[in-house]
């Protein structure tokens, strides 16, 4: 173990500690912030961010970038809704759904590759397109009254302590730590993964060394946009509804979860722990912003400030590495 | 054809917008020999051996492995064929563990998922066949490019490939690591593999290959012996003339009306070169010759400035003075058309007019702008005095031949009025015409009392141009020559390094 630890990615270990300490600090400054129910509350509360955040892992290991996920996400919740409202089983739209993320993700994909255009642009078409749709679907909120979403948003693992307390883990956090321990899997295991960190490292070596770049770079903007969606599935058990206007600029909370988890935008390094921890740091910033009765907007000022902490420490690193080199 | 050839391409024809890559070439690879590809800058090396690995695409012509044809449209069937090659610059993922960059793609598998041990095992086995005992579960980032080097060769040669390219591959080693590299070559050669090898090292290629294939110009010169063919035959017919031919020619070189002395340089070095001692005259072309990478460019980014110089004097006209930057060269009047016209000279979307004052405009500083009046005659100045063809100074510099885009970065920095004019490759791909023009232009500058420097791979033109030459080898100066001595068969045997040494 202490060798994986190892995997010179310093800004991840400053991250987990930074976890910690905020954990802390947060138990001794609020009376009942110390419970296991604040850990538990940021799983339930993050789950469908955590899912995206994974996804986007994936895509920026390879040197891209998806800002289409929060839209996808949006798409997802209200054409599930407006599906389950005429009538459809659960069992065909969640299915349905995903694929359409899927899709959505690979031609993002295709076109970033064939045509050699900046993933950015791309993406930004796919986020105005599935924005775009959600409003041509339902501008208005649809609510979800299908058996099944109704179930899985509330069935619930709960503790009875002794000391009083009733912590309680949805079922549907599950859901997201499988697509945590799934994508650690393939990413370190598959040659698929192994093949993302290439590209991501140097595309040229990559496809010199006999590599498909090809679908890889197709692959990963198809598992974002499964993510995407996925969280979108999560985010409807949460809320339990569809609205087009939902999750605006969630594509940049997961991108600077990744970063802050040790992930490098121009690719080849990172991890999806580390997005996992990253978006725990941005739930529990959440919490401390709301027991100390702020303004929800502090969490974006706290944010900036440890995003930007985190982005010198890499710049750092980095300096450091290449003159270690070059000595 | 011969039985025995592992390889055969004939009449490959590669075609760029608007330059002929190769032309009609042909080259064949026999099982367990080591063959050498050698041409200078822009003979077509590379791009043969890309259309080989499948990076680019060959417009015509015939790829046989073992008398069968073969088609490659990618790096990964060329891989399949058994072609595996080692780049020059090394093509390997800093980011993930040597181990990892000599398996990723065909990593060992174990109940579906990749085996780290039997990655991190084999990878310390194979690399201890190439005498290097490093962790190979560290970053590769975290090795000298030397040892990057040496772990893309294991790669290479771990595919089980049939046929071995080589291209460049000793730039960055020391003569240790260089010699380890032949012995394992030599024992791949045993093995029954076919190497390619491409260098501009000649005594490397001397020591190791059995056959020599000669490209220039993006044409087909020859197949040779190696044993058979002496170095200076060899230079040559890389360089373009053979060598009885020399021998009678003589040289119609400008008769030198040198002036005093106007930059002397004293075991001056940079990072890339060291230990250089020269003095340059005023009215004088002077002329740098030597093969690729014998230091040539790296002297003219020395005096320039662009390379920082870390050792020794640098003195203009008796005085010291420190250059730190090109900005600093430019106001000292020094002026440097670099070798490579589009990525480091040309800016394509700007106009001629702009392109001219833009050295000008940074020698005056950015504050006092030059006016539009002032540049239009500027450029139209230079456009009737170099013979640019263009309907106007409007035009944009990108839809002008090549000829005439490098006589707009020569009238670039003639604008700054230099006392010092290094011009590296000016010539290089631009018609015959527009040569001659741009070598009579030097010619008359340096009559008129500049000092000019004069770097190119065509031994032709620097005879005809230079009335002082240097001979480089190996980032050395070996020789100074002036008057009778420049001639071709000298310069080739200095380069080859049987000649004299300083005279």
């Amino acid at each position: 173990m202490k060798k994986k630890l190892k995997i010179n990615n310093i800004s991840l270990l400053i991250a987990i500690v930074l976890l910690v300490i905020m954990y802390v600090a947060g138990a001794n400054m609020y009376d009942r912030f110390g419970s296991i129910s604040t850990i538990l509350n940021l799983f339930n509360d993050n789950a469908y961010l955590i899912v995206v955040a994974v996804g986007m892992t994936f895509v920026l290991l390879t040197g891209g970038i998806d800002i289409s996920v929060a839209s996808t996400l949006a798409f997802t919740g209200v054409f599930s809704a407006f599906l389950l409202e005429k009538g459809w089983s659960a069992a065909v739209v969640i299915p349905l759904v995903l694929l359409v993320g899927t899709l959505v993700g690979c031609i993002q994909g295709y076109a970033i590759h064939e045509f050699n255009i900046a993933p950015f642009l791309v993406t930004l078409v796919g986020q105005f397109f599935m924005r775009g749709m959600c409003a041509v679907i339902s501008t208005v909120s649809i609510p979800i009254n299908n058996e099944f979403f109704k179930n899985a948003a509330l069935k619930k693992i709960s503790f009875v302590l002794q000391s009083g307390g009733r912590p309680k883990l949805y079922y549907y956090v599950f859901v997201a730590l499988f697509a945590v321990l799934f994508a650690w899997y393939v990413l370190k295991f598959t040659r698929f993964g192994r093949a993302v960190y290439a590209v991501g490292s140097n595309e040229q070596s990559a496809q010199y060394m006999g590599l498909n770049v090809r679908a890889v770079k197709i692959g990963v903007y198809g598992i974002s946009g499964f993510c995407a969606a996925l969280g979108g599935v999560l985010f409807s058990f949460y809320t339990l509804a569809g609205y087009s206007l939902q999750n605006m600029g969630l594509e940049l909370d997961a991108i600077s979860s990744a970063v802050i988890g040790g992930t490098l935008l121009t690719g080849g390094v990172g991890t999806v722990i580390g997005s996992l921890v990253g978006v725990l740091i941005q739930g529990i910033i959440q919490t401390i912003v709301t027991y100390q009765n702020l303004n929800t907007w502090w969490t974006k000022v706290t944010f900036a400030g440890i995003l930007c902490f985190f982005i010198l420490i890499q710049r750092f690193a980095a300096v450091r590495a290449e003159k270690k080199k070059n000595s | 054809m011969d039985q025995n050839n592992l390889l055969v391409m004939e009449h490959i024809n590669k075609r760029f917008p608007g330059v002929v890559a190769l032309k009609d070439v042909h080259f064949s690879l026999k099982a367990g020999e080591i063959h050498a590809l050698l041409g200078e800058n822009g003979a077509g090396k590379s791009t043969l051996i890309k259309v080989l690995t499948g990076v680019e695409h060959m417009d015509e012509g015939t790829v046989a492995m073992n008398g069968s044809h073969i088609s490659i449209k990618s790096p990964l069937e060329a891989q399949k064929h058994g072609i595996s090659t080692v780049y020059q610059e090394v093509n390997l993922c800093p980011h993930l563990t040597v181990a990892e960059n000599i398996y990723v793609g065909r990593e060992p598998l174990k109940f579906g998922r990749i085996d780290w041990k039997e990655i991190n095992r084999r990878s310390r086995e194979l690399l201890k066949g190439f005498d290097l005992d490093i962790d190979v579960t560290k970053q590769l980032d975290n090795y000298s490019v030397a040892i990057q080097q040496m772990i893309a060769i294991a790669r290479a040669v771990d595919v089980k490939a049939k046929i071995l390219i080589l291209d460049e591959p000793t730039s960055s080693l020391s003569n240790t690591e260089v010699s380890k590299l032949f012995d394992i070559m030599n024992m791949l050669k045993k093995q029954g593999l076919g190497i390619v090898f491409v260098t501009h090292f000649l005594d490397q290629v001397y020591e190791v290959t059995d056959r020599i294939t000669v490209l220039r110009n993006g044409e087909y010169v020859g197949t040779y012996h190696t044993a058979k063919l002496p170095k200076v035959e060899l230079i040559g017919k890389m360089i373009g003339k053979e060598y009885e031919a020399l021998a009678n020619d003589s040289r119609s070189a400008v008769e030198s009306n040198a002036g005093e002395e106007y930059l002397r340089l004293e075991e001056a070095g940079t990072d890339n070169i060291s230990g250089v001692s020269f003095c340059l005259r005023r009215g004088q072309v002077s002329g740098f010759s030597g093969l690729l990478g014998s230091g040539r460019s790296e002297i003219a980014k020395l005096i320039f400035g662009a390379d920082k110089m870390n050792s020794g004097k640098l003195f203009v006209e008796n005085k010291e003075v420190h250059i730190k930057d090109p900005l600093d060269a430019i106001r000292s009047d020094i002026a440097f058309c670099s070798e490579n016209r589009k990525k480091e000279g040309i800016i394509g979307e700007l106009t001629i007019r702009e392109n001219i004052i833009i050295a000008l405009q940074a020698k005056r500083g950015l504050r006092k702008a030059i006016r539009y009046s002032e540049a239009q005659k500027l450029a139209d100045h230079f456009i009737k005095e170099l013979g640019i063809k263009t309907p106007s100074a409007d035009q944009k510099i990108k839809n002008l031949s090549g000829g005439n885009q490098q006589k707009v970065l020569l009238a670039r920095w003639l604008a700054t009025d230099p006392k010092l004019l290094i011009l590296d490759e000016p010539t290089r791909g631009i018609d015959i015409g527009a040569k001659a023009e741009i070598q009579k232009i030097v010619m008359k500058l340096a009559k008129d009392g500049m000092s000019c420097v004069f770097i190119s791979s065509e031994m032709e033109e620097m005879l005809r141009c230079c009335s002082r030459m240097f001979v480089l080898r190996d980032k050395e100066i070996v020789a100074e020559l002036t008057g009778d001595k420049i001639n071709e068969a000298y310069i080739m045997n200095c380069i080859a390094g049987e000649g004299e040494s300083k005279s």
